[in-house]
């Protein structure tokens, strides 16, 4: 997965609820990453062994996961501190759109029953370095690459990478700046899904696993 | 009780006092470290119009979805209620309030409102709904949103082990917001699985020091599992 290529020996990473959480599973051998959990954990481990659940060990996502080895564990107060703080090196979200401003939203559509922003706001405004990972477009074909967010939003221009399952996208002097592509897929084809505005170089080279 | 001795021998004397339209800070993340023989003794109560600040409201039948049950719950103030169809009804009902507040800034709100500080700038939320209507505020070409500090009532508290006088240590990740609402309360009522003698805790590992904690109780906890995730051994 490409997200895996932005993490460096020695990060502290906080990944967002959801599908990103995949991204723990692509850590290339002898790297070493501590996982934060906003709940209150820094060193997240796997999910533990049917004997091993513990009631008191969670992830922000309510998962029973384990502690690796030199993890601590904190109050939400200091979990935030240090995200609000810059402390944490990389954080990796999903969003509903994102826009050539580096806007996000993510947590609200109107007229839908709100369920809350948990600690996403938290998380884009305290990071220096965020990657967005969401799939390109909709289920109906419309964009989520936007000139401007249409739903209300996370944080504003905070945003400067984005994954999708077309591309690797960089945000910068609002407009969207394509960086590499997945394989098989056409400049052509991430063009047409793409509704901000976006500079493409003459040779878009094809992401590295 | 006597001196620094803070044990109370029964949910009621820990809870006495509690009327209705307080305010009630809770502790807990999801249903892990909720204090759940207190939120039990607020049910059988029948204390109404809370406005309750709790990062989640439960699940319909368990934690502060209870409270739920007889609307005793006014106004949420929470950053994610996403596990309780109950909740939902009554807020499409228009029956309770909800104040969505991000995490950091709900956990923060208690942090300062127990250390005595008002209000604070923060950048999170800024050009956001939830900034709308507050004060804006540039520092070092970085824009801030101003947001008042909470303090409560009643605080409700879950922690692991305490000495009599209300020294308390948490288990694992059953710690996250306890502390910070545990100093926020004018009445702070810690409930825990086990109450020791003074001197049988590190006075180096303590979480949250007695002189926040105004009642002691000790509990049964049944400690639910929301997302009961394994591996293979």
């Amino acid at each position: 997965m490409r997200v895996a290529h932005e993490m460096h020996d020695g990060y502290y990473v906080n990944l967002g609820i959801g599908i990103p959480t995949l991204v723990a599973n692509y850590i290339p051998d002898g790297m070493q990453v501590m996982m934060q959990s906003e709940n209150g954990l820094l060193g997240m481990g796997p999910f533990p062994t049917d004997d091993k659940v513990d009631a008191d060990m969670i992830n922000a996502g309510k998962q029973t996961v384990t502690a690796v080895t030199g993890a601590s564990i904190f109050s939400s107060a200091e979990s935030f501190a240090m995200i609000r703080g810059g402390h944490v090196d990389l954080t990796v979200l999903g969003a509903f759109e994102v826009d050539a401003e580096g806007n996000i939203a993510s947590w609200m559509i109107p007229k839908k029953l709100v369920k809350g922003m948990g600690g996403a706001m938290d998380l884009v405004a305290g990071a220096d370095n965020i990657i967005v990972t969401m799939t390109h477009a909709s289920k109906h074909g419309d964009s989520k690459l936007l000139p401007k967010c249409t739903l209300p939003l996370t944080g504003a221009g905070c945003i400067k990478k984005v994954v999708t399952n077309l591309a690797y996208i960089e945000i910068a002097d609002n407009k969207f700046w394509l960086k590499e592509r997945a394989p098989g897929v056409s400049v052509d084809e991430i063009v047409e899904k793409t509704a901000g505005e976006m500079v493409v170089p003459d040779h878009v080279p094809e992401m590295v696993f | 009780m006597s001196g620094f001795d803070k044990v109370v021998n029964s949910y009621e004397e820990a809870l006495a006092g509690l009327a209705d339209g307080m305010t009630l800070l809770a502790g807990g993340f999801g249903l892990c470290g909720i204090p759940e023989g207190l939120i039990a003794q607020i049910k059988k109560s029948g204390v109404k119009n809370l406005t309750v600040v709790s990062n989640n409201a439960g699940v319909d039948d368990f934690g502060l979805g209870l409270l739920l049950q007889d609307r005793q719950v006014k106004k949420m103030v929470s950053s994610y209620v996403g596990e309780n169809a109950l909740f939902e009804k009554q807020v499409l009902e228009g029956e309770l309030e909800i104040e969505l507040t991000p995490q950091g800034t709900l956990a923060e709100k208690m942090r300062a409102g127990g250390a005595g500080i008002p209000a604070f700038y923060t950048a999170t939320g800024y050009g956001t709904p939830v900034g709308e209507g507050k004060e804006e505020r540039e520092f070092n070409g970085r824009m801030y949103i101003l947001e008042e500090s909470i303090s409560g009532d009643f605080a409700i508290v879950k922690g692991w082990k305490a000495d009599r006088y209300g020294n308390v240590v948490y288990r694992h990740t059953a710690q996250n917001f306890n502390p910070s609402v545990a100093t926020a309360g004018r009445v702070t009522v810690v409930e825990v699985e086990e109450i020791v003698e003074p001197g049988e805790l590190d006075p180096m590992h303590i979480h949250t020091p007695g002189i926040y904690v105004d009642r002691l109780i000790q509990g049964t906890f049944e400690k639910r599992i929301e997302q009961r995730t394994v591996r293979e051994a």
